[in-house]
Protein backbone atom coordinates (compact mmCIF):
# COMPACT_ATOMS: atom_id res chain seq x y z
CA UNK A 1 0.00 0.00 0.00
CA UNK A 2 1.45 3.26 -1.14
CA UNK A 3 -1.06 5.96 -0.13
CA UNK A 4 -2.50 5.25 3.63
CA UNK A 5 -5.07 8.37 3.71
CA UNK A 6 -8.58 7.46 2.59
CA UNK A 7 -9.12 10.41 0.16
CA UNK A 8 -6.14 9.87 -1.21
CA UNK A 9 -6.78 6.14 -2.35
CA UNK A 10 -10.76 7.11 -3.13
CA UNK A 11 -9.19 10.25 -5.71
CA UNK A 12 -6.83 7.77 -7.07
CA UNK A 13 -9.09 5.53 -7.78
CA UNK A 14 -11.64 7.71 -9.21
CA UNK A 15 -8.43 8.71 -11.80
CA UNK A 16 -8.10 4.58 -12.25
CA UNK A 17 -11.85 4.69 -13.14
CA UNK A 18 -11.76 7.91 -15.77
CA UNK A 19 -8.83 6.19 -17.30
CA UNK A 20 -10.10 2.65 -18.09
CA UNK A 21 -13.55 4.00 -17.95
CA UNK A 22 -12.66 6.20 -21.08
CA UNK A 23 -10.21 4.48 -22.57
CA UNK A 24 -11.71 0.76 -22.31
CA UNK A 25 -14.96 0.33 -21.13
CA UNK A 26 -16.54 3.49 -23.46
CA UNK A 27 -15.17 2.18 -26.65
CA UNK A 28 -16.50 -1.16 -26.00
CA UNK A 29 -19.88 -0.22 -24.57
CA UNK A 30 -20.26 2.77 -27.34
CA UNK A 31 -19.71 -0.17 -30.29
CA UNK A 32 -22.16 -2.81 -28.37
CA UNK A 33 -24.85 0.25 -27.99
CA UNK A 34 -24.20 1.14 -31.64
CA UNK A 35 -24.72 -2.58 -33.05
CA UNK A 36 -28.52 -2.60 -31.43
CA UNK A 37 -29.45 1.12 -31.83
CA UNK A 38 -32.40 2.00 -34.43
CA UNK A 39 -31.71 5.78 -34.83
CA UNK A 40 -29.22 7.65 -33.64
CA UNK A 41 -29.49 10.93 -33.50
CA UNK A 42 -29.01 12.55 -30.43
CA UNK A 43 -26.79 11.37 -26.96
CA UNK A 44 -28.42 8.33 -26.98
CA UNK A 45 -30.27 6.24 -29.62
CA UNK A 46 -33.81 6.75 -29.73
CA UNK A 47 -34.62 2.99 -29.92
CA UNK A 48 -33.14 -0.14 -29.31
CA UNK A 49 -33.43 -2.99 -32.40
CA UNK A 50 -32.14 -6.33 -33.50
CA UNK A 51 -32.22 -4.92 -36.95
CA UNK A 52 -28.21 -4.94 -37.63
CA UNK A 53 -27.81 -8.31 -36.43
CA UNK A 54 -30.27 -9.86 -38.98
CA UNK A 55 -29.35 -7.84 -41.26
CA UNK A 56 -25.72 -8.92 -41.56
CA UNK A 57 -26.54 -12.27 -40.98
CA UNK A 58 -28.84 -12.22 -43.64
CA UNK A 59 -26.35 -10.84 -45.86
CA UNK A 60 -23.32 -11.81 -46.65
CA UNK A 61 -21.67 -11.45 -43.35
CA UNK A 62 -22.07 -15.60 -42.82
CA UNK A 63 -19.59 -16.06 -45.78
CA UNK A 64 -17.43 -13.90 -43.85
CA UNK A 65 -17.76 -15.78 -40.45
CA UNK A 66 -16.88 -19.07 -42.00
CA UNK A 67 -14.28 -17.37 -44.30
CA UNK A 68 -12.57 -15.60 -41.03
CA UNK A 69 -13.11 -19.13 -38.85
CA UNK A 70 -11.76 -21.35 -41.51
CA UNK A 71 -8.45 -19.02 -42.36
CA UNK A 72 -8.43 -18.43 -38.45
CA UNK A 73 -8.16 -22.45 -37.72
CA UNK A 74 -6.05 -23.52 -40.62
CA UNK A 75 -3.80 -20.73 -40.25
CA UNK A 76 -3.41 -21.18 -36.49
CA UNK A 77 -3.26 -25.22 -36.92
CA UNK A 78 -0.73 -24.83 -39.34
CA UNK A 79 1.82 -22.69 -37.24
CA UNK A 80 1.80 -24.43 -33.91
CA UNK A 81 2.62 -27.53 -35.89
CA UNK A 82 5.06 -25.82 -37.61
CA UNK A 83 6.20 -23.09 -34.43
CA UNK A 84 6.26 -26.26 -32.13
CA UNK A 85 8.48 -28.40 -34.59
CA UNK A 86 10.73 -25.46 -34.87
CA UNK A 87 10.78 -24.68 -31.04
CA UNK A 88 11.51 -28.44 -30.53
CA UNK A 89 14.07 -29.26 -33.29
CA UNK A 90 15.90 -26.24 -32.37
CA UNK A 91 17.05 -27.51 -28.92
CA UNK A 92 18.59 -29.81 -30.79
CA UNK A 93 20.83 -27.33 -32.51
CA UNK A 94 24.39 -25.81 -32.05
CA UNK A 95 24.58 -22.62 -29.41
CA UNK A 96 25.04 -19.90 -32.37
CA UNK A 97 22.73 -21.07 -35.09
CA UNK A 98 20.27 -21.97 -32.78
CA UNK A 99 20.35 -18.08 -31.26
CA UNK A 100 20.10 -16.76 -34.83
CA UNK A 101 17.29 -19.22 -36.17
CA UNK A 102 15.80 -18.30 -32.90
CA UNK A 103 15.37 -14.93 -34.37
CA UNK A 104 14.38 -15.60 -37.74
CA UNK A 105 11.25 -16.99 -36.41
CA UNK A 106 10.74 -14.31 -34.28
CA UNK A 107 11.56 -11.35 -37.08
CA UNK A 108 7.84 -12.16 -39.37
CA UNK A 109 6.04 -10.64 -36.21
CA UNK A 110 8.18 -7.47 -36.46
CA UNK A 111 7.42 -6.78 -40.33
CA UNK A 112 4.57 -4.68 -41.21
CA UNK A 113 1.40 -6.99 -42.31
CA UNK A 114 1.08 -4.82 -44.92
CA UNK A 115 4.60 -5.66 -46.35
CA UNK A 116 3.61 -8.69 -45.87
CA UNK A 117 0.79 -9.20 -48.13
CA UNK A 118 2.97 -7.00 -50.83
CA UNK A 119 6.04 -9.77 -50.70
CA UNK A 120 3.12 -12.41 -50.89
CA UNK A 121 1.80 -10.33 -53.95
CA UNK A 122 4.91 -9.78 -55.59
CA UNK A 123 6.39 -13.19 -55.01
CA UNK A 124 3.68 -15.14 -55.86
CA UNK A 125 1.64 -13.78 -58.92
CA UNK A 126 3.29 -15.88 -61.64
CA UNK A 127 3.91 -19.52 -62.28
CA UNK A 128 5.04 -21.58 -61.03
CA UNK A 129 3.54 -20.70 -57.82
CA UNK A 130 0.55 -18.55 -58.97
CA UNK A 131 -1.20 -18.05 -55.93
CA UNK A 132 -2.84 -14.34 -56.29
CA UNK A 133 -6.25 -14.35 -56.13
CA UNK A 134 -6.39 -17.93 -54.34
CA UNK A 135 -7.58 -18.62 -50.46
CA UNK A 136 -4.32 -20.35 -50.28
CA UNK A 137 -2.79 -17.13 -50.37
CA UNK A 138 -4.62 -15.38 -47.23
CA UNK A 139 -4.11 -18.88 -45.70
CA UNK A 140 -0.37 -18.36 -46.21
CA UNK A 141 -0.66 -14.27 -45.09
CA UNK A 142 -2.26 -15.62 -41.71
CA UNK A 143 0.57 -18.31 -41.41
CA UNK A 144 3.15 -16.43 -41.78
CA UNK A 145 2.14 -13.48 -39.40
CA UNK A 146 1.23 -15.72 -36.43
CA UNK A 147 3.81 -18.31 -36.93
CA UNK A 148 6.23 -16.26 -34.90
CA UNK A 149 3.71 -15.99 -31.99
CA UNK A 150 3.38 -19.54 -31.92
CA UNK A 151 6.86 -20.07 -31.86
CA UNK A 152 7.65 -17.34 -29.07
CA UNK A 153 4.70 -19.05 -26.71
CA UNK A 154 5.85 -23.29 -27.34
CA UNK A 155 9.46 -21.96 -26.94
CA UNK A 156 8.70 -20.19 -23.77
CA UNK A 157 6.53 -22.93 -22.51
CA UNK A 158 9.66 -25.21 -23.32
CA UNK A 159 11.84 -23.12 -21.57
CA UNK A 160 9.81 -23.56 -18.64
CA UNK A 161 9.51 -27.47 -18.65
CA UNK A 162 11.84 -29.15 -16.35
CA UNK A 163 13.98 -31.44 -17.91
CA UNK A 164 13.78 -34.54 -15.61
CA UNK A 165 10.89 -35.68 -17.16
CA UNK A 166 12.45 -36.23 -20.57
CA UNK A 167 16.08 -37.63 -19.00
CA UNK A 168 14.08 -39.89 -16.57
CA UNK A 169 12.49 -41.18 -19.80
CA UNK A 170 15.02 -41.55 -21.82
CA UNK A 171 17.28 -43.03 -19.03
CA UNK A 172 14.41 -45.73 -18.71
CA UNK A 173 14.72 -46.32 -22.78
CA UNK A 174 12.37 -44.34 -24.48
CA UNK A 175 13.14 -43.93 -27.72
CA UNK A 176 12.91 -40.63 -29.06
CA UNK A 177 9.68 -40.11 -31.25
CA UNK A 178 8.15 -42.14 -27.91
CA UNK A 179 9.41 -39.30 -25.27
CA UNK A 180 8.03 -36.87 -27.86
CA UNK A 181 4.52 -37.87 -27.77
CA UNK A 182 4.08 -39.25 -24.24
CA UNK A 183 6.36 -36.82 -22.62
CA UNK A 184 7.39 -33.66 -24.33
CA UNK A 185 3.84 -33.37 -26.09
CA UNK A 186 1.89 -33.78 -23.53
CA UNK A 187 3.48 -31.85 -20.64
CA UNK A 188 3.49 -28.81 -23.37
CA UNK A 189 0.10 -29.25 -24.21
CA UNK A 190 -1.36 -25.56 -22.08
CA UNK A 191 1.33 -24.20 -23.89
CA UNK A 192 0.22 -25.43 -27.06
CA UNK A 193 -3.40 -24.63 -26.23
CA UNK A 194 -2.42 -21.25 -25.18
CA UNK A 195 -0.59 -20.34 -28.75
CA UNK A 196 -3.52 -21.94 -30.41
CA UNK A 197 -5.71 -19.39 -28.79
CA UNK A 198 -3.47 -16.59 -29.63
CA UNK A 199 -2.77 -16.98 -32.72
CA UNK A 200 -6.40 -18.03 -33.95
CA UNK A 201 -7.95 -14.66 -32.59
CA UNK A 202 -5.09 -12.39 -33.86
CA UNK A 203 -5.71 -14.26 -37.17
CA UNK A 204 -9.62 -13.27 -36.60
CA UNK A 205 -8.51 -9.05 -36.35
CA UNK A 206 -6.07 -9.67 -38.84
CA UNK A 207 -6.61 -7.04 -41.64
CA UNK A 208 -3.36 -5.58 -43.18
CA UNK A 209 -1.97 -8.25 -45.21
CA UNK A 210 -5.73 -9.40 -46.02
CA UNK A 211 -6.58 -6.38 -47.75
CA UNK A 212 -3.70 -6.54 -50.01
CA UNK A 213 -4.05 -10.58 -51.04
CA UNK A 214 -7.88 -11.21 -50.28
CA UNK A 215 -9.79 -12.69 -53.65
CA UNK A 216 -13.14 -11.10 -53.52
CA UNK A 217 -15.03 -14.77 -52.63
CA UNK A 218 -12.91 -14.58 -49.42
CA UNK A 219 -13.70 -11.54 -47.50
CA UNK A 220 -12.40 -12.27 -43.82
CA UNK A 221 -14.56 -10.26 -41.01
CA UNK A 222 -12.37 -7.14 -40.64
CA UNK A 223 -11.85 -6.79 -44.37
CA UNK A 224 -15.76 -6.86 -44.55
CA UNK A 225 -15.87 -4.58 -41.48
CA UNK A 226 -13.92 -2.05 -43.32
CA UNK A 227 -15.90 -2.28 -46.39
CA UNK A 228 -19.28 -1.60 -44.56
CA UNK A 229 -17.64 1.39 -42.68
CA UNK A 230 -16.68 2.94 -45.37
CA UNK A 231 -19.64 3.02 -47.41
CA UNK A 232 -21.39 4.76 -44.12
CA UNK A 233 -22.94 1.74 -43.15
CA UNK A 234 -21.62 2.09 -39.30
CA UNK A 235 -24.30 0.15 -37.50
CA UNK A 236 -24.32 -3.05 -39.55
CA UNK A 237 -20.17 -2.33 -39.16
CA UNK A 238 -20.93 -2.00 -35.89
CA UNK A 239 -22.96 -5.14 -35.55
CA UNK A 240 -20.21 -7.05 -36.92
CA UNK A 241 -17.90 -6.41 -34.96
CA UNK A 242 -19.73 -7.31 -31.70
CA UNK A 243 -19.93 -11.38 -33.31
CA UNK A 244 -16.23 -10.40 -34.09
CA UNK A 245 -15.64 -9.96 -30.74
CA UNK A 246 -18.14 -12.29 -29.12
CA UNK A 247 -16.37 -15.29 -31.28
CA UNK A 248 -13.13 -14.09 -30.19
CA UNK A 249 -13.88 -13.96 -26.25
CA UNK A 250 -15.32 -16.73 -26.66
CA UNK A 251 -12.74 -18.94 -27.95
CA UNK A 252 -10.50 -17.51 -25.73
CA UNK A 253 -12.25 -18.08 -22.90
CA UNK A 254 -13.03 -21.78 -23.74
CA UNK A 255 -9.41 -22.51 -24.40
CA UNK A 256 -8.38 -20.82 -21.27
CA UNK A 257 -10.85 -23.67 -19.33
CA UNK A 258 -8.92 -26.28 -21.49
CA UNK A 259 -6.17 -24.75 -20.23
CA UNK A 260 -7.26 -24.41 -16.68
CA UNK A 261 -8.10 -27.92 -16.78
CA UNK A 262 -5.08 -29.21 -18.10
CA UNK A 263 -2.23 -27.61 -15.53
CA UNK A 264 -5.28 -28.64 -12.74
CA UNK A 265 -5.30 -24.74 -11.69
CA UNK B 1 28.89 -58.19 -31.81
CA UNK B 2 25.54 -57.05 -30.78
CA UNK B 3 26.68 -54.86 -27.90
CA UNK B 4 28.52 -52.40 -30.07
CA UNK B 5 25.72 -51.57 -31.98
CA UNK B 6 23.45 -50.85 -29.33
CA UNK B 7 26.42 -48.64 -28.11
CA UNK B 8 26.72 -47.21 -31.79
CA UNK B 9 23.10 -46.33 -32.03
CA UNK B 10 22.35 -43.70 -29.64
CA UNK B 11 25.14 -41.75 -31.22
CA UNK B 12 23.69 -41.96 -34.97
CA UNK B 13 20.72 -41.35 -33.69
CA UNK B 14 21.05 -38.02 -32.57
CA UNK B 15 22.96 -36.57 -35.35
CA UNK B 16 20.05 -36.62 -37.42
CA UNK B 17 18.33 -34.65 -35.34
CA UNK B 18 19.85 -31.35 -36.25
CA UNK B 19 18.26 -31.83 -39.57
CA UNK B 20 14.52 -31.68 -37.86
CA UNK B 21 15.23 -27.99 -38.20
CA UNK B 22 14.91 -27.87 -42.44
CA UNK B 23 11.26 -28.46 -42.67
CA UNK B 24 10.24 -25.32 -40.48
CA UNK B 25 13.18 -23.28 -41.60
CA UNK B 26 12.05 -23.91 -45.31
CA UNK B 27 8.94 -23.25 -44.93
CA UNK B 28 9.67 -19.82 -43.15
CA UNK B 29 12.31 -19.01 -45.70
CA UNK B 30 9.60 -19.75 -48.88
CA UNK B 31 6.54 -17.82 -47.30
CA UNK B 32 8.74 -15.25 -45.36
CA UNK B 33 12.02 -14.61 -46.53
CA UNK B 34 11.86 -15.00 -50.03
CA UNK B 35 8.72 -12.84 -50.96
CA UNK B 36 10.82 -10.24 -48.43
CA UNK B 37 13.79 -10.29 -50.37
CA UNK B 38 11.61 -10.20 -54.07
CA UNK B 39 10.36 -6.63 -52.19
CA UNK B 40 14.10 -5.43 -51.90
CA UNK B 41 14.73 -6.34 -55.47
CA UNK B 42 11.80 -4.67 -57.14
CA UNK B 43 12.80 -1.76 -55.26
CA UNK B 44 16.04 -1.87 -56.61
CA UNK B 45 16.08 -3.13 -59.80
CA UNK B 46 13.85 -2.03 -62.68
CA UNK B 47 12.46 -4.92 -65.13
CA UNK B 48 15.53 -5.94 -66.90
CA UNK B 49 17.71 -5.76 -63.43
CA UNK B 50 19.26 -2.84 -63.98
CA UNK B 51 19.73 -0.43 -60.57
CA UNK B 52 17.32 1.48 -60.61
CA UNK B 53 18.65 4.72 -58.56
CA UNK B 54 16.89 7.16 -60.36
CA UNK B 55 13.45 6.36 -59.23
CA UNK B 56 14.53 5.23 -55.72
CA UNK B 57 15.60 9.22 -55.67
CA UNK B 58 12.49 10.21 -56.43
CA UNK B 59 10.18 8.45 -54.07
CA UNK B 60 12.21 9.48 -51.62
CA UNK B 61 12.37 12.92 -51.99
CA UNK B 62 8.87 13.33 -52.76
CA UNK B 63 6.23 14.84 -50.96
CA UNK B 64 3.70 11.89 -50.82
CA UNK B 65 6.55 9.72 -49.22
CA UNK B 66 7.86 12.76 -46.20
CA UNK B 67 5.06 13.24 -45.28
CA UNK B 68 3.66 9.62 -44.55
CA UNK B 69 7.14 9.15 -43.13
CA UNK B 70 6.67 12.05 -40.63
CA UNK B 71 3.66 11.20 -39.89
CA UNK B 72 4.42 7.45 -39.47
CA UNK B 73 7.17 8.89 -36.76
CA UNK B 74 5.05 11.20 -35.12
CA UNK B 75 2.42 9.29 -34.56
CA UNK B 76 4.49 6.35 -33.42
CA UNK B 77 6.58 8.42 -30.74
CA UNK B 78 3.65 10.36 -29.49
CA UNK B 79 1.13 7.06 -28.75
CA UNK B 80 4.59 5.59 -27.12
CA UNK B 81 4.47 8.45 -24.80
CA UNK B 82 0.84 8.31 -24.51
CA UNK B 83 1.40 5.00 -23.60
CA UNK B 84 3.70 4.75 -21.15
CA UNK B 85 2.10 7.59 -19.12
CA UNK B 86 -1.13 5.66 -18.81
CA UNK B 87 0.22 2.50 -18.32
CA UNK B 88 2.45 3.61 -15.80
CA UNK B 89 -0.81 5.54 -14.14
CA UNK B 90 -2.75 2.50 -14.50
CA UNK B 91 0.19 0.10 -12.97
CA UNK B 92 1.28 2.29 -9.96
CA UNK B 93 -2.64 2.39 -8.55
CA UNK B 94 -3.33 -1.12 -9.75
CA UNK B 95 -0.24 -2.28 -7.52
CA UNK B 96 0.35 0.03 -4.70
CA UNK B 97 -3.37 1.06 -4.18
CA UNK B 98 -5.01 -2.30 -4.92
CA UNK B 99 -9.04 -2.57 -4.16
CA UNK B 100 -11.21 -5.14 -4.61
CA UNK B 101 -11.25 -5.99 -8.23
CA UNK B 102 -8.30 -4.83 -9.43
CA UNK B 103 -6.88 -7.84 -10.53
CA UNK B 104 -10.23 -7.97 -12.53
CA UNK B 105 -9.38 -4.87 -14.34
CA UNK B 106 -5.79 -5.42 -15.19
CA UNK B 107 -6.97 -9.05 -16.68
CA UNK B 108 -9.82 -7.04 -18.71
CA UNK B 109 -7.35 -4.26 -19.66
CA UNK B 110 -4.76 -7.46 -21.19
CA UNK B 111 -7.58 -9.21 -23.59
CA UNK B 112 -7.82 -5.59 -25.36
CA UNK B 113 -4.24 -7.40 -26.96
CA UNK B 114 -6.41 -9.94 -28.34
CA UNK B 115 -8.93 -7.91 -30.02
CA UNK B 116 -8.90 -5.97 -33.06
CA UNK B 117 -7.07 -2.65 -33.34
CA UNK B 118 -9.50 -1.28 -35.72
CA UNK B 119 -12.18 -1.44 -32.98
CA UNK B 120 -11.16 1.19 -31.44
CA UNK B 121 -11.17 3.51 -33.99
CA UNK B 122 -14.81 3.04 -34.57
CA UNK B 123 -15.83 3.21 -31.29
CA UNK B 124 -14.26 6.51 -31.27
CA UNK B 125 -16.10 7.57 -34.51
CA UNK B 126 -19.14 7.23 -32.40
CA UNK B 127 -17.99 8.56 -29.42
CA UNK B 128 -15.89 11.88 -31.18
CA UNK B 129 -16.84 12.26 -34.04
CA UNK B 130 -19.14 14.95 -35.58
CA UNK B 131 -22.17 13.61 -35.06
CA UNK B 132 -20.76 11.31 -31.84
CA UNK B 133 -22.15 10.89 -28.60
CA UNK B 134 -19.66 14.28 -27.27
CA UNK B 135 -20.10 16.89 -29.71
CA UNK B 136 -24.18 16.09 -29.61
CA UNK B 137 -23.87 16.26 -25.82
CA UNK B 138 -22.20 19.46 -26.38
CA UNK B 139 -24.64 21.24 -28.63
CA UNK B 140 -27.15 20.66 -26.83
CA UNK B 141 -26.12 21.90 -23.74
CA UNK B 142 -24.21 24.82 -24.83
CA UNK B 143 -27.05 24.80 -28.49
CA UNK B 144 -23.40 25.65 -30.20
CA UNK B 145 -24.48 26.04 -33.96
CA UNK B 146 -20.87 23.50 -34.96
CA UNK B 147 -19.47 20.36 -33.36
CA UNK B 148 -17.24 21.62 -31.38
CA UNK B 149 -14.50 18.19 -30.73
CA UNK B 150 -12.81 18.28 -34.21
CA UNK B 151 -9.54 15.77 -33.12
CA UNK B 152 -11.12 12.47 -34.29
CA UNK B 153 -9.81 12.79 -38.04
CA UNK B 154 -6.41 14.53 -37.13
CA UNK B 155 -3.46 12.94 -36.25
CA UNK B 156 -4.55 12.86 -32.72
CA UNK B 157 -7.18 10.94 -33.42
CA UNK B 158 -5.18 8.13 -34.43
CA UNK B 159 -3.18 8.69 -31.62
CA UNK B 160 -5.63 8.28 -28.60
CA UNK B 161 -6.76 5.10 -30.64
CA UNK B 162 -3.08 3.84 -30.60
CA UNK B 163 -2.84 4.74 -26.68
CA UNK B 164 -5.83 2.79 -26.08
CA UNK B 165 -4.95 0.04 -27.82
CA UNK B 166 -0.97 -0.02 -27.06
CA UNK B 167 -1.31 0.13 -23.48
CA UNK B 168 -1.48 -2.81 -22.30
CA UNK B 169 1.70 -4.31 -23.65
CA UNK B 170 3.27 -1.42 -21.75
CA UNK B 171 0.87 -2.67 -18.55
CA UNK B 172 1.93 -5.95 -18.78
CA UNK B 173 5.48 -5.70 -18.06
CA UNK B 174 4.98 -2.91 -15.59
CA UNK B 175 3.09 -4.82 -13.32
CA UNK B 176 4.98 -8.00 -13.73
CA UNK B 177 7.94 -6.08 -12.61
CA UNK B 178 6.05 -4.27 -9.91
CA UNK B 179 5.16 -7.38 -8.28
CA UNK B 180 8.92 -7.69 -7.48
CA UNK B 181 9.55 -4.87 -5.96
CA UNK B 182 9.61 -5.27 -2.03
CA UNK B 183 6.59 -4.11 -0.22
CA UNK B 184 8.43 -3.42 2.91
CA UNK B 185 10.95 -1.41 1.36
CA UNK B 186 8.13 1.00 0.34
CA UNK B 187 6.23 0.53 4.29
CA UNK B 188 9.70 1.26 5.37
CA UNK B 189 10.23 4.59 3.65
CA UNK B 190 6.88 5.48 4.06
CA UNK B 191 7.08 5.12 7.90
CA UNK B 192 10.17 6.95 7.77
CA UNK B 193 7.93 9.74 6.44
CA UNK B 194 8.87 9.72 2.40
CA UNK B 195 6.08 10.95 0.36
CA UNK B 196 3.90 8.88 -1.66
CA UNK B 197 5.70 10.58 -4.65
CA UNK B 198 9.20 10.29 -3.48
CA UNK B 199 8.91 6.86 -3.07
CA UNK B 200 7.33 6.22 -6.72
CA UNK B 201 10.22 8.47 -7.73
CA UNK B 202 13.35 6.73 -5.52
CA UNK B 203 12.35 3.30 -5.27
CA UNK B 204 9.50 1.97 -7.45
CA UNK B 205 10.55 3.80 -11.04
CA UNK B 206 14.16 2.65 -10.40
CA UNK B 207 12.14 -0.77 -10.79
CA UNK B 208 10.38 -0.40 -13.26
CA UNK B 209 12.92 1.72 -15.81
CA UNK B 210 13.39 -1.88 -17.88
CA UNK B 211 10.15 -2.60 -18.28
CA UNK B 212 9.04 0.98 -19.32
CA UNK B 213 12.08 1.01 -21.77
CA UNK B 214 11.32 -2.60 -23.26
CA UNK B 215 7.49 -1.88 -23.57
CA UNK B 216 8.25 1.30 -25.09
CA UNK B 217 10.60 -0.01 -27.33
CA UNK B 218 7.73 -2.77 -28.71
CA UNK B 219 4.69 -0.10 -28.40
CA UNK B 220 7.28 1.90 -31.14
CA UNK B 221 7.41 -0.97 -33.18
CA UNK B 222 4.28 -1.65 -33.06
CA UNK B 223 2.86 1.66 -34.02
CA UNK B 224 5.06 1.96 -36.47
CA UNK B 225 3.46 -0.96 -38.07
CA UNK B 226 -0.11 -0.11 -36.86
CA UNK B 227 -2.45 -0.41 -40.31
CA UNK B 228 -5.99 -0.83 -39.57
CA UNK B 229 -6.13 2.35 -37.06
CA UNK B 230 -5.14 4.75 -39.32
CA UNK B 231 -7.14 3.04 -42.16
CA UNK B 232 -10.63 3.32 -40.40
CA UNK B 233 -9.74 6.56 -39.72
CA UNK B 234 -10.04 6.84 -43.51
CA UNK B 235 -8.18 10.99 -42.91
CA UNK B 236 -7.17 12.03 -46.39
CA UNK B 237 -4.34 13.93 -44.20
CA UNK B 238 -3.08 10.72 -41.91
CA UNK B 239 -1.06 8.98 -44.11
CA UNK B 240 1.45 6.46 -42.93
CA UNK B 241 3.75 4.39 -43.98
CA UNK B 242 2.06 1.17 -44.14
CA UNK B 243 -1.03 3.07 -45.81
CA UNK B 244 0.64 4.33 -48.32
CA UNK B 245 2.32 1.19 -49.15
CA UNK B 246 -1.29 -0.17 -49.41
CA UNK B 247 -2.78 2.83 -51.58
CA UNK B 248 0.22 1.97 -54.23
CA UNK B 249 -0.30 -1.57 -54.29
CA UNK B 250 -4.18 -1.58 -54.36
CA UNK B 251 -5.46 1.36 -55.71
CA UNK B 252 -2.68 2.40 -57.99
CA UNK B 253 -0.85 -0.58 -58.93
CA UNK B 254 2.53 1.39 -58.81
CA UNK B 255 4.17 -2.25 -57.22
CA UNK B 256 7.44 -0.81 -57.51
CA UNK B 257 6.66 2.23 -55.65
CA UNK B 258 5.44 0.15 -53.08
CA UNK B 259 8.36 -1.81 -52.51
CA UNK B 260 10.41 1.15 -52.48
CA UNK B 261 8.27 2.46 -49.40
CA UNK B 262 8.12 -0.88 -47.76
CA UNK B 263 12.13 -1.38 -48.05
CA UNK B 264 11.52 1.54 -45.64
CA UNK B 265 9.10 0.44 -43.40
CA UNK B 266 10.76 -2.98 -42.94
CA UNK B 267 14.18 -1.24 -42.18
CA UNK B 268 12.57 0.92 -39.80
CA UNK B 269 10.81 -1.93 -37.98
CA UNK B 270 13.59 -4.11 -37.88
CA UNK B 271 15.64 -1.21 -36.07
CA UNK B 272 13.17 -1.53 -33.51
CA UNK B 273 12.68 -4.52 -33.08
CA UNK B 274 16.60 -4.94 -32.62
CA UNK B 275 16.15 -1.75 -30.09
CA UNK B 276 13.21 -4.04 -27.99
CA UNK B 277 15.26 -7.19 -28.43
CA UNK B 278 18.33 -5.66 -26.70
CA UNK B 279 15.87 -4.33 -24.52
CA UNK B 280 13.49 -7.31 -23.39
CA UNK B 281 17.23 -8.86 -23.51
CA UNK B 282 18.59 -6.31 -20.32
CA UNK B 283 15.07 -7.23 -18.70
CA UNK B 284 15.65 -10.53 -18.99
CA UNK B 285 12.82 -11.43 -20.83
Amino acid sequence: MLVWSRPGRIMLWLLLALIFGVLFLAPLAVILLSSLADQWNGVLPNGLTMEHYTDVIKGSAWNSIKASLITGFLASALALVSGTWAALSLRLQWHALRRLLGLLFFIPSAVPSVSVGLGLLVAFSHPPLLLNGTVAIVMIAHFVLISAFTFGNVSAGLARLSPDFEQVASSLGARPAYRLWHVTLPLLAPYLVAAFGLSFALSMGELGATVMVYPPGWVTLPVSIFSLTDRGDIFAGAALTMILVAATLVLLLGLERITARATGS
Amino acid sequence: MSEAVALDAPATRREPGKFWIVPPAALLALLFFYPLALIARQAFLDDSGVANAAEIFRVLHSRFFLNALINTVTISVAATAGCLIVGLVLALILAFVPFPGSGFIARLIDTFIALPTFLVTLAFTFLYGSAGMLNTGLMEAFSLPLPPVDFLYSTWGVVLAEVTVYTPFILRPLLAAFSLVDRGQIEAASVLGARPFRIVRQVILPAAVPALIAGGSLCLLLTVNEFGIVLFIGAKGVITLPLLIYGKAIQESAYQVACIIAVVNIALSLGLFGLYRFAAGRLGG
